[in-house]
């Protein structure tokens, strides 16, 4: 009882804030808000972040904003209604979310899945990798004062979005994963289409290079700022890009593999530096994997089911199931715990993003505030997936 | 030494955007690469793949007949329900009584075009249209009843 009135008392519901914020009025910094709504954060992040003239001193990121409760919702779904909702966590990889779920559910029924849908997922997957990079590159082109780059990033972007609009019916959240298989069949254009596509994008990275990578002011605002080292990667959980660009080999797709991902050849990107620079050299060079991969499995999609048979309603053992994918910003973790039931008890993400944000106090602190836009840009933040 | 990697500096400062000049000025001799539509000039002829999700519809064929047998499983598939099946009892010539659609509610603001629904239908009555164009100024526009006034189950399908 004396506690509780003592916690009351003493106002501590947001503590540290209220004592630096005490701290700050003493004058040892300044405190600016940097978003819920800010162009720079591409999402409702808001960061409060303590100065001392131009250099930042700390950063506390507040989230909550686009808190939809998505884990909770998915308690009340069934095993095939809940994997649409997870489209709307990293709406940019989408399809790798749900992807991660199937992957989850099939694992509970111990299911088969026939060839052809491994590797139309895998092939679904990468593309989607490749939409969500390219998002990426243009938009922290732009926060980093290039605009044209959003233009070129986005015009193949389109291209991508294109083929899926074909094949899933949708651009963005396309609900095309279903336990057992993929909803139908690949459209009779996709083959063509995603082969275009692939030799007209290779020669779109070389411009990439050419216009943003080797760009002097790009360099010099990347180089060397918001270094991460391996240690801390590991210990702050970052994975993806994040961890790889600190030397960290984390890639689920090599580790862990799932589908086909261990018949195909493609080569874990993994730089040393562990600054923005690096983060964003892992990025490219993932580009030219992931245009590997489709490469490889374009024209040997075997023939056969696309969907294995499953019962109308599905019902999960009782048990725990955990499977992991990896998505464009790092390692999607599905946790779910089923009492037998239709729908499951627990439902738990390990969202990529979460963990990467929680390394940004560390990496700017001592930097300048202008370079935040650089650490941010190269964290490649989606803040739907954080909050979820 | 300094001086000289200075000048080396700026002059390769200088040539890394002279590159991506290059790039930049190259699209701009050719704008037969630019992709922009005209939308909404283009409307007629602007064509979208058949299996886009815009809204979902029921199949009617020429006899105003549809395939839809009332038995709610896209209403239970439905994740939001943005589905409710409303049925009634209509009597077969031999006199017996038969479950039987009467109206078939379909909330479009509710849908997130996840599809679930057509691929739960049974008889395959409904479908996804390639419509895209929904913003109404009155909300309850968006309350559809999809099974046209006065058409009935097709004979023959159960
Ligand atoms: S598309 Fe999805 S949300 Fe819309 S009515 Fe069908 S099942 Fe419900
Ligand atoms: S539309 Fe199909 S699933 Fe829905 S009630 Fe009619 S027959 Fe059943």
């Amino acid at each position: 009882m004396y506690r509780e009135t003592q916690i009351l008392n003493s106002n501590t519901i947001a503590p540290t804030t209220a004592r630096d914020l005490a701290m700050d009025e003493a004058g040892a910094g300044l405190v600016i808000n940097v978003g819920p709504q800010h162009p720079a954060t591409h999402g409702v992040l808001h960061l409060v972040i303590t100065l001392e003239g131009e250099t930042i001193k700390k950063i506390e990121p507040h989230l909550g904003y686009i808190h939809r409760s998505i884990e909770k919702m998915c308690e009340s779904l069934s095993y095939r209604q809940f994997i649409y909702v997870t489209s709307r966590m990293d709406y940019l990889s989408a399809h790798i979310n749900n992807h991660g779920c199937v992957l989850c559910v099939e694992k509970g029924l111990q299911l088969e899945i026939p060839p052809r849908a491994q590797v139309i997922r895998v092939l679904m997957d990468e593309l989607t990798r490749i939409a969500s990079h390219e998002l990426w590159w243009g938009a922290m082109a732009m926060d980093l004062g290039a605009f044209t780059p959003f233009f070129y990033a986005f015009r193949e972007r389109e291209t991508i979005n294109d083929i899926m609009e074909e094949t899933c019916g949708t651009r963005l959240t396309m609900n095309y994963m279903v336990p057992g298989g993929v909803m139908y069949d690949i459209h009779p254009n996709f083959q063509r289409r995603v082969k275009d596509f692939i030799q007209l994008f290779n020669s779109k990275i070389d411009e990439y290079d050419d216009l943003v990578t080797g760009n002097i002011i790009f360099q010099n605002r990347t180089k060397g700022i918001g270094v991460l080292s391996r240690e801390d990667a590991i210990s702050f959980g970052c994975t993806g890009p994040v961890g790889r660009a600190s030397g960290v080999a984390c890639d689920i797709r090599k580790l862990y593999p799932y589908e086909v991902y261990d018949k195909v050849n493609f080569d874990e990107i993994i730089e040393t530096a562990g600054d923005s620079y690096a983060r964003y050299l892992v990025r490219i060079k993932e580009l030219r994997q992931s245009v590997r991969i489709i490469e490889q499995l374009i024209d040997n999609i075997p023939e056969g089911d696309f969907q294995a048979k499953t019962k109308a309603v599905l019902k999960l053992p009782k048990g725990e199931f955990y499977s992991r994918v990896e998505t464009a910003r790092g390692e999607l973790g599905v946790y779910i715990v089923s009492e037998g039931g239709t729908t499951p008890y627990r439902i738990k993400f390990r969202s990529p993003g979460f963990s990467n944000l929680s390394a940004l106090d560390h990496m700017s602190r001592g930097c300048k505030i202008g370079d935040l836009m650089a650490i941010m840009g190269t964290l490649d933040l989606v803040i739907p997936d954080i909050d979820r | 030494m300094f001086i000289k990697e200075y000048i080396s500096d700026v002059f390769k400062a200088v040539s890394s955007l002279l590159k991506g000049m290059k790039t930049t000025g190259s699209y701009f001799v050719r704008p037969k690469e630019i992709i922009t539509q005209q939308y909404p000039d283009n409307r007629a002829h602007m064509k979208l793949p058949e299996r886009f999700r815009g809204e979902v519809v029921m199949i009617h064929d020429e006899n105003n007949e549809h395939a839809c047998t009332g038995c709610t499983a896209c209403e239970l598939a439905c994740p939001n329900a943005t589905i409710k099946i409303i049925t009634k009892f209509d009597t077969t010539p031999e006199g017996k009584k038969k479950k039987a659609l009467d109206t078939f509610v379909y909330h479009l603001e509710l849908c997130t075009m996840c599809n679930l629904c057509v691929e739960a239908c049974p008889t395959s009555a409904i479908k996804m249209a390639q419509t895209f164009e929904h913003s109404v100024y009155d909300r309850n526009r968006l309350l559809k009843k999809l099974n046209q006034p006065g058409s009935k189950l097709r004979a023959g399908v159960e």
